[in-house]
Parts: C-alpha cells; structure tokens; sequence
C-alpha cells in the first residue's frame, strides 16, 4: 500500500528522524507510537504530503504520489476541519463529497456512527466526541484505501472507542490500510512501530 | 468539475454564514462615501471631478474586508488539509475560491458602487458604466486579493498583513477603473481604461492560482 524509504525530516535545525523505512501492506494496521514530541504527527503529514522531507521517497503502491493524495488517503487530524457556525449536514456533506462520497455512502455513514440526531445541530453545539465521530464519517463515507489517523480515539468515550474499532476492522478486511499514531494500544490488532523518544 | 461544484457551494454558503459578510461590506463602502466628503468640506462642487476616482478607492477597501476569511479559517481549523487532499489540484482550489469570493463579495460591492459614485456626485447616466468597470475591477480584486490572502497564510495578525499586500497591487485596477469613469465624465471614450482593466484581470487571474497555491503549500509544511 505505502512504501517509505530512508525517510529524513527536519523541523527548522532538529532533525525528527533519520533513515527511517517501512511499509505498510493492504489489510494492515499500523499503530505509530512514540514519546510527545517524537515526530508522530511530522511523519504523518510527510506521507500526506504536506511536509517536504530531506531526504528519501514515499511511495505508494502502483500510483502516483500526487494521484494517491487526491484519491486515496484519509486524513483524520488533531483538528476535526469542521467550521462552527455551519449546522453539521451541510460539513458532512461538504467533507464527504469532496473526498469522493456519494449519496448513498453518505447515509450508511450516518446510520453506522449513529449522527441522525446530530445532523441539524450547529457544530459549535456538538462535544469534542460528537464532532470526531462526525469528522470520521468522511472515513466511512467515502472509500479510500490509507487512513492516516492521528490520535483518533482521544475524545471518545469507550462506547465509540469500540465501534469505530469494528469500522477499522471492517475497512480493513476490505484491504484497506491504517497508520494511527496513538498513544493507547489500538482496538485492532496492530503492529507497533516505535520513532522513539521525544526531546 | 462536480468537486470544484461542492467546493464553491461551500465557500458561498461560508462567505454569506455568520451575519452576511458581504452586507457588511456594502455597508461599509457606503460610510466610507458618506465620510470623504464630510471631511473634505462642505463644498460638493469640488468633489465633483474626483467622485469616480474616491468611489474606487473606496471600493477597493471594501474588498479587503472579507478577505482573512478565505484560507486563514480553513488553516486554523484544519480543513485546508482535507481539501489540499481533495480530487482537485491546489491550484483549482485557490481560483474556485477567488471565484466565490468574487461571486459572494465583489459582485455585490460592484452593484453598491453606482449608488456611492452618484451620492459623491458623479452623474447618473454613468451609472452603468460604473457597474460595469466595477465588476470588471472587483474579479481583479478577489484574484489578487486571494492571493494576498494565501500569502499572509499562518501570520498573526494576518488581516493587517493581507492589507498590507494587497492595497499595492490594487494600484492598478483602481488607475484604470477611475481612469474609465474620468474619461467618460470627460466625453471621452471609456473603453481604453476598460480594456485596461480586463487586462489586468486576465493577468491577476492567471498569475493568483500558482502563486496562491505555493503559498498555501508553504503554510501547511
């Protein structure tokens, strides 16, 4: 699915991390673990493409780099990327069209995160836990085949922690891939990979 | 081009939510009229001539207003990363949104500012005329606005700082859209300045998208 080779960023003079290689194959989670400040976060946006590295390649299976962003990773962040004053239909629906969602999928979202009573409300209504299952929706509306996920779980309650364990599983026994950086063990049977220690 | 639809969908709805953005600015084109010629004096004579020439200075302070909306909100609340990882190039993104904003805000900024060259004293059969230059000059307005916009991308105080870029490259457009209505005011054949300002135009509109795209690239590494 992805492959990083010899991988080194740098923020402004410290170097994240050095040679850095891994793969992930389809139907893997990938759980990425290391102290606050370790680079979780950097490395995340490095295979998303937002942040240029020093040195070494990411590459994904069969496609482009520049393809695989506009149509196959999930990008679910610190930040839900909602906007507060729009009610949470119409940032759904935005959010999940844009990554390539119809209709249908958007109502099977709906209806496995359980967002019907939600969905009129103004997001600035919504708890951190609600606005996370919202943002997670896109996931689960639109297909695509990497979820980049960072610390998914950290405002949701158990009840959530569970089912949208049951949804990674479900994405990847289509085949689908996952790296979450977290600092929990995933709901999911996951292989660890460790960037070390922070500063 | 159905993802570039739900995309300018959104940004129409955004630049209208939250207490009519674009009303505000209409509103504050016309005190901006009303106030010049309370501080130049009680002679509305003398404003005569210049009434083109404030009317698009004016108008182009009015553009500036909604501009820190456009990228800064989506930064902060981390939709520019879901979109940069949209269907869309970067590029595309930033025109569709320099559109909206021209859609959204310009356009009726354009239709407010016949209605500020006749109070300034300008006469009323060039109304028209100034609709049209102000249409014209306020797609300008939003093309390098936006890119003013991406470029202040993660400053602190970046609505001062987008002011800052921007007023500068408004020179033109405000040259040749005072220019036109000089012209006319003057019997003279407007469409010299007009051909201008479509220049000018068809410039900002080809140089925003890469321009605007590098800068939001840059903010979000």
């Amino acid at each position: 699915m992805i492959s990083v080779t010899s991988l080194t960023v740098s923020r402004g003079e410290r170097v994240l991390f050095r040679d850095l290689s891994f793969q992930i194959a389809s139907g893997e989670a990938v759980a990425l673990t290391g102290a606050n400040g370790a680079g979780k976060t950097t490395l995340l946006r490095t295979l998303a493409g937002f942040i240029r590295p020093d040195a070494g390649t990411v590459a994904f299976a069969d496609i482009e780099p520049a393809q695989a962003r506009a149509s196959h990773i999930h990008w679910l962040g610190h930040l839900d990327g909602l906007k507060t004053g729009r009610r949470a239909r119409e940032e759904l629906d935005f959010h999940a069209r844009w990554a390539g969602a119809e209709a249908d999928g958007i109502a099977a979202a709906i209806d496995v995160l359980a967002l019907e009573p939600l969905l009129d409300l103004e997001v600035r209504k919504l708890s951190a836990g609600q606005r996370r299952r919202l943002a997670f929706a896109r996931l689960v509306a639109a297909p695509r085949p990497l979820w980049l996920l960072d610390e998914p779980f950290a405002p949701l309650d158990a009840r959530w922690r569970a089912a949208l364990g049951l949804l990674m599983q479900t994405h990847l026994d289509k085949g689908g891939a996952i790296l979450a950086a977290v600092h929990d063990p995933l709901p999911v049977a996951a292989r660890e990979l460790d960037i070390g220690a922070g500063r | 081009m159905k993802a570039l639809m739900v995309l300018f969908r959104r940004e129409l709805a955004l630049a209208w939510s939250g207490g009519g953005g674009p009303l505000l600015a209409c509103g504050f084109f016309l005190c901006l009229t009303v106030l010049i010629p309370l501080a130049a004096g009680g002679d509305p004579a003398g404003l005569r001539p210049i009434a083109g020439g404030i009317a698009w200075l004016a108008l182009a302070l009015s553009s500036i207003l909604s501009l820190e909306r456009l990228f800064e909100r989506d930064l902060e609340d981390g939709a520019l990363d879901l979109i940069a990882l949209g269907p869309v190039p970067l590029e595309l993104v930033v025109l569709t949104k320099a559109k909206a904003q021209w859609l959204a805000v310009g356009v009726p900024l354009a239709l407010t500012a016949p209605v500020a060259a006749i109070t300034l004293g300008l006469p009323t059969s060039l109304a028209g005329l100034v609709a049209l230059s102000a249409l014209i000059g306020s797609l300008g307005f939003a093309f390098t606005g936006a890119l003013g916009a991406a470029l202040a991308l993660g400053s602190k105080r970046g609505g001062l700082l987008i002011a800052v870029v921007v007023l500068p490259l408004f020179i033109p457009p405000v040259v040749f859209g005072a220019g036109a209505l000089e012209r006319a005011v003057n019997g003279l054949d407007p469409a010299p300045a007009l051909a201008f300002l479509g220049a000018y135009v068809l410039f900002a509109a080809v140089v925003t998208p890469f321009a605007g795209a590098a800068a939001v690239r840059n903010a979000q590494g």
